[in-house]
């Protein structure tokens, strides 16, 4: 007896599972039941599952009967002829959806010449056993699965043009670059994900060779000129926004330019952008610190000195641009949020070029960051007088062997030079021997060598050096929205270390495991130093050892035990500790000093 | 130097080596003199300096390799289903000092002539191995309408473990001395002397379950190995005390890589040794080299005060004197709250209690200070 399970939810019980399975299957075939149903018996649980569920993945499949093939050539024929339509053979049981469950129980035979009896179904095209990602890594069957991957993932990280109607968006941290590119070599799913509507990626001519170091490590060596050429140049945007908030009692915030009395106030510089509504003009040049939108609230609470001044009425509570972020703005949009409060929104453009440290990809899961720019004149050159955009080290290939990046360069040179587009659609693209032959054909090495020239000394190059053409992608992650550093910057309240993080202009943190490296160097002064961030000197009282207090004006010591005159003296220590002395005293525990000195 | 001279420098076993080597070789006169003085060279040269900083140098030393050490491994000691805790979890376990070893072991080796019969051997894996009535019975049965317990013995299994049905009879008394056991044919039948109720009864089951017919306590298993020209008994489960009584065992070589139980049994110094051995045979299994004496160290500190001590809350890091340096390893409140209760005094002497405070550390160059006498003010 095995459970049945509808759903996730058990229904019942059926005396012969796999009798009940190929029954409700044929049920589903003779269209007495949905075609969206799926049904599987799992061996191991001794249960039937039957699914009808959304959003379970399914693909088609062809159908196949005692060892043959549901899609016949007449078939074939017909929809070559537009007779019958994808409907049609899902109407015909020719071709059914099967998801991971029912999968389970299936034998699907990989190409057709394979097919026997035991066969239950066959693919449709060789290349489907691949994901929508994946199917865009040309080659892919000569590399290895994690290279794949890996250049599945980062297919979705590369910039291009993200969507079309980018100019009336307001996305978070997007780039959108300026001259993408739809590949030279590409595989039958271009076409069908219109990927050339909106492709991530350049065209460039590569050399495998190292280049003085500079690409050890995975590193990329680009050529300047193509730099100024505009290679791989992109925009990057970031909005800004602003509410004018209503609170309790009527009182409201006030987009406009702050006043002078506004508590916390900036700059009168830093307002010099704002037009008389108080949001800054498109095509205004920012920097750091520059009020984009001048913004008033009323005051929340009022306490301590804020009690004692007059006529105050505001607080500043503008948005300023961010420490990096320096550029144009590129748009203003004044509406109305969904309380029907002005909602301002001002969108940043930056101009980003590549620049060392900026991160690229070709499609085989090979990625790397720019280690150095050369100007053109430097850079090798072939006996044509081609010089490559990118170089890249061959000690990438042999440990991750990524053939089909290899193969993608060669079909590149071809596609290039031929005036052709390659197709290399996994187990069903050009063949290699093809293509090299082309190439040959085309007046250059089969195998894709040249003889190459050094750009500085103009001497050759002992060796023959591999080029050819490659689509390559520029990554969303650029230095510029990464590098961060501080020699002095914003502590905490609290605590008076260093902030954290790069928004915050944070310091780079020395934890315990650095401190104890100079704690087994010895170095005990150098410890101390790294770790004066937050050092206070702070007047204790000898008698009673609490923390006392110094009047500067008259010269004098006072604790909070002892009283006015109380001897009192200057410790150093770290804010931290003193922090923690307060703290115990919180707890009713009295952290007395003694006092006295070092021996 | 001559040889002689060199005694007082080096220590006692590098000394003697020294001396053993310069006879070997037939060393006199000036080259003597050169052997001698290379070697008290080299060993002022490996002294640790005043003021290093040891105890960390010891953890970075311990714990790099460790990162490379496989995490969950199991390995099984030759050919039975016998399995040995190694990699990670066994370093954790010995610094840990944890009393219930994971997997304890013991390689019992035996006195010339008896490690090289095979007939010895194979009857005193017999003898030692533990037989607990369990193992013995096909079923122990509560019997309430009389009050007492049925054990039904196995006598097939009896036979394969050699066990005498009277020997688990005499066992049985001797370990129940408060009922009465009689046989019934193939089964033994334990009955309370005085009334008890029918919970304690139950609780008499897994006592009465739990006797030892026959055997060593503890011994789960024991397979014979050869071992250079010798056979020695690999067993799983360990109890040195008793196996270290039988006559033929040789005291000498025969271990358990139970710490606790070598301190027990042995003595602190015993475990101090273990400690060490076990480590560093840890990390060599693993392919890893590790110097001794950061292993030594560790042992040292884990065994000073006459116990065998982990390193953690409740061993080394709890025993440091200093308030501070206790209340930044967990449970901070804790010993603030002892400290304010007792009184404590923190003399702000330890590496920790400085950096807390940003004093210089005494450790390395923070270990000197220069005494001077203040100006008298005029």
């Amino acid at each position: 007896m095995a459970d049945v399970f509808f759903n996730g939810k058990i229904v019942g019980s059926v005396a012969n599972p796999q009798e009940f399975v190929t029954k409700i299957k044929s049920q589903r075939r003779k269209g007495k039941l949905t075609s969206s149903l799926n049904i599987a018996y799992d061996e191991a649980l001794d249960i039937v599952n039957v699914l009808t569920e959304e959003g379970r993945l399914r693909r088609p499949l062809i159908i196949v009967e005692n060892g043959k093939s549901r899609l016949t050539p007449d078939v074939v024929e017909k929809i070559k002829k537009g007779e019958i339509k994808w409907s049609d053979l899902i109407k015909e049981n020719i071709v059914e959806f099967m998801d991971a469950e029912e999968e389970e129980n299936a034998l699907i035979a990989f190409d057709e010449s394979e097919l026997t009896p035991e066969h239950t179904h066959l693919e449709i095209v060789k290349s489907a056993i691949y994901g929508s990602q994946a199917s865009l890594i040309v080659f892919p069957e000569h590399n290895g699965a994690g290279r794949v991957t890996l250049g599945a993932k980062m297919l979705t990280q590369g910039q291009g043009v993200y969507a079309t109607n980018y100019n009336l968006r307001l996305d978070s941290d997007v780039s959108v670059m300026h001259y993408p590119q739809k590949p030279i070599v590409d595989t039958i799913m271009y076409k069908n994900v219109n990927y050339e509507g909106h492709p991530v990626g350049q065209n460039i001519v590569i050399a495998v060779m190292t280049h003085e170091g500079y690409n050890m490590d995975d590193a990329i060596v680009i050529n300047k000129h193509s730099v100024d050429m505009g290679i791989f140049r992109s925009t990057f945007f970031k909005p800004y926004n602003c509410e004018e908030l209503r609170y309790a009692g009527g009182i409201r915030d006030v987009i406009e330019i702050p006043s002078k009395d506004t508590i916390g106030r900036r700059m009168d510089e830093d307002y010099t952008l704002l037009e008389s509504d108080g949001v800054i003009y498109p095509e205004a040049k920012v920097g750091e610190g520059k009020v984009l939108i001048g913004k008033t609230s009323p005051p929340r609470f009022l306490s301590g000195m804020e009690e004692f001044r007059v006529g105050v009425e505001a607080r500043h509570e503008s948005s300023v641009a961010a420490t990096h972020d320096d550029g144009i703005v590129d748009a203003v949009m004044i509406t109305e949020s969904e309380e029907g409060n002005k909602y301002i929104n001002v969108r940043l453009r930056q101009p980003k070029n590549p620049e060392l440290g900026d991160k690229f990809a070709s499609r085989h899961g090979q990625k790397g960051v720019i280690g150095l720019m050369v100007p053109k004149a430097d850079m090798p050159f072939t006996a044509d007088g081609m010089v490559p955009d990118i170089i890249f080290s061959p000690h990438g290939i042999p440990s991750r062997m990524t053939v089909g990046q290899l193969i993608e360069i060669i079909a590149g040179k071809v596609g290039a030079l031929g005036g052709r587009y390659v197709d290399g659609t996994a187990f069903t693209g050009e063949d290699e021997y093809d293509l090299r032959k082309e190439l040959h054909k085309l007046g250059f090495r089969e195998n894709g060598a040249e003889t190459m020239y050094d750009g500085k000394t103009g001497r050759m190059l002992n060796v023959r050096i591999f080029v050819g053409d490659i689509y390559y992608m520029r990554l969303k992650y650029m230095v510029s929205n990464k590098y961060h550093m501080r020699t002095r910057g914003p502590v905490q309240l609290l605590t008076r270390q260093p902030t954290e993080g790069r928004a915050k202009e944070g310091g780079l943190r020395l934890g315990e495991m650095e401190k104890d490296v100079l704690v087994a160097h010895g170095a005990s002064l150098l410890l101390k130093e790294r770790f004066d961030s937050d050092k206070t000197v702070v007047p204790v009282c000898k008698k009673c050892g609490l923390i006392a207090m110094f009047n500067h004006y008259r010269n004098k010591g006072m604790c909070p035990v002892d009283g006015e005159d109380a001897p009192v003296t200057f410790l150093e220590m770290s804010y931290a500790f003193k922090l923690l002395l307060d703290e115990l005293k919180s707890l009713c525990i009295y952290p007395k000093l003694n006092i006295k000195y070092k021996d | 130097m001559n040889l002689d001279e060199s005694e007082k420098i080096l220590p006692k076993n590098v000394f003697t080596k020294l001396k053993t080597k310069i006879a070997e070789y037939k060393l006199a006169g000036k080259k003597a003199e050169t052997a001698v003085d290379k070697v008290v060279e080299s060993y002022k040269k490996s002294r640790i300096c005043p003021a290093e900083s040891v105890g960390v140098i010891a953890a970075q030393s311990i714990g790099e390799p460790g990162t490379q050490m496989t995490l969950n491994t199991k390995h099984f000691a030759g050919v039975s289903e016998m399995n040995v805790t190694v990699g990670l979890p066994r370093i954790i376990e010995i610094f840990g000092a944890r009393k219930e070893a994971e997997t304890p072991s013991m390689n019992v080796y035996l006195k010339s002539p008896y490690n090289n019969s095979e007939k010895f051997i194979r009857q005193l894996s017999a003898t030692i191995l533990e037989v607990l009535l369990e193992d013995v019975t096909k079923e122990i049965n509560v019997d309430l309408m009389n009050m007492q317990i049925e054990a039904k013995l196995d006598l097939e299994e009896l036979r394969n473990l050699s066990v005498n049905f009277n020997t688990a009879l005499a066992a049985l008394k001797n370990g129940l001395k408060k009922c009465e056991i009689t046989e019934d044919g193939d089964k033994i039948i334990i009955k309370p002397k005085s009334d008890i109720k029918i919970g304690d009864l139950f609780k008499l089951k897994v006592v009465a379950s739990e006797i030892l017919i026959e055997g060593i306590m503890g011994i789960k298993q024991v397979v014979p190995m050869k071992r250079n020209e010798e056979y020695v008994l690999v067993t799983a489960g360990s109890n040195l005390k008793e196996v270290l009584k039988i006559k033929e065992v040789d005291k000498e070589r025969t271990i358990t890589n139970d710490v606790y139980e070598v301190w027990k049994v042995l003595g602190i110094e015993a475990a101090r040794t273990a400690i060490i051995e076990e480590t560093l045979k840890t990390f060599n299994e693993q392919g890893l080299s590790v110097d001794v004496r950061h292993l030594m160290l560790v042992a040292d500190v884990m065994t000073n005060d006459g116990q065998v001590m982990g390193i953690g809350r409740y061993g080394v890091s709890g025993q440091k004197t200093s308030v501070l340096a206790r209340a930044s390893f967990e449970v901070a409140l804790k010993h603030l709250f002892s400290a304010a209760v007792h009184r404590e005094v923190d003399e702000l002497k330890g590496v920790v209690e400085n950096v807390m405070i940003n004093q210089q550390i005494p450790v390395g160059t923070g270990f000197y200070k220069l005494k001077m006498k203040e100006a008298k003010k005029q």
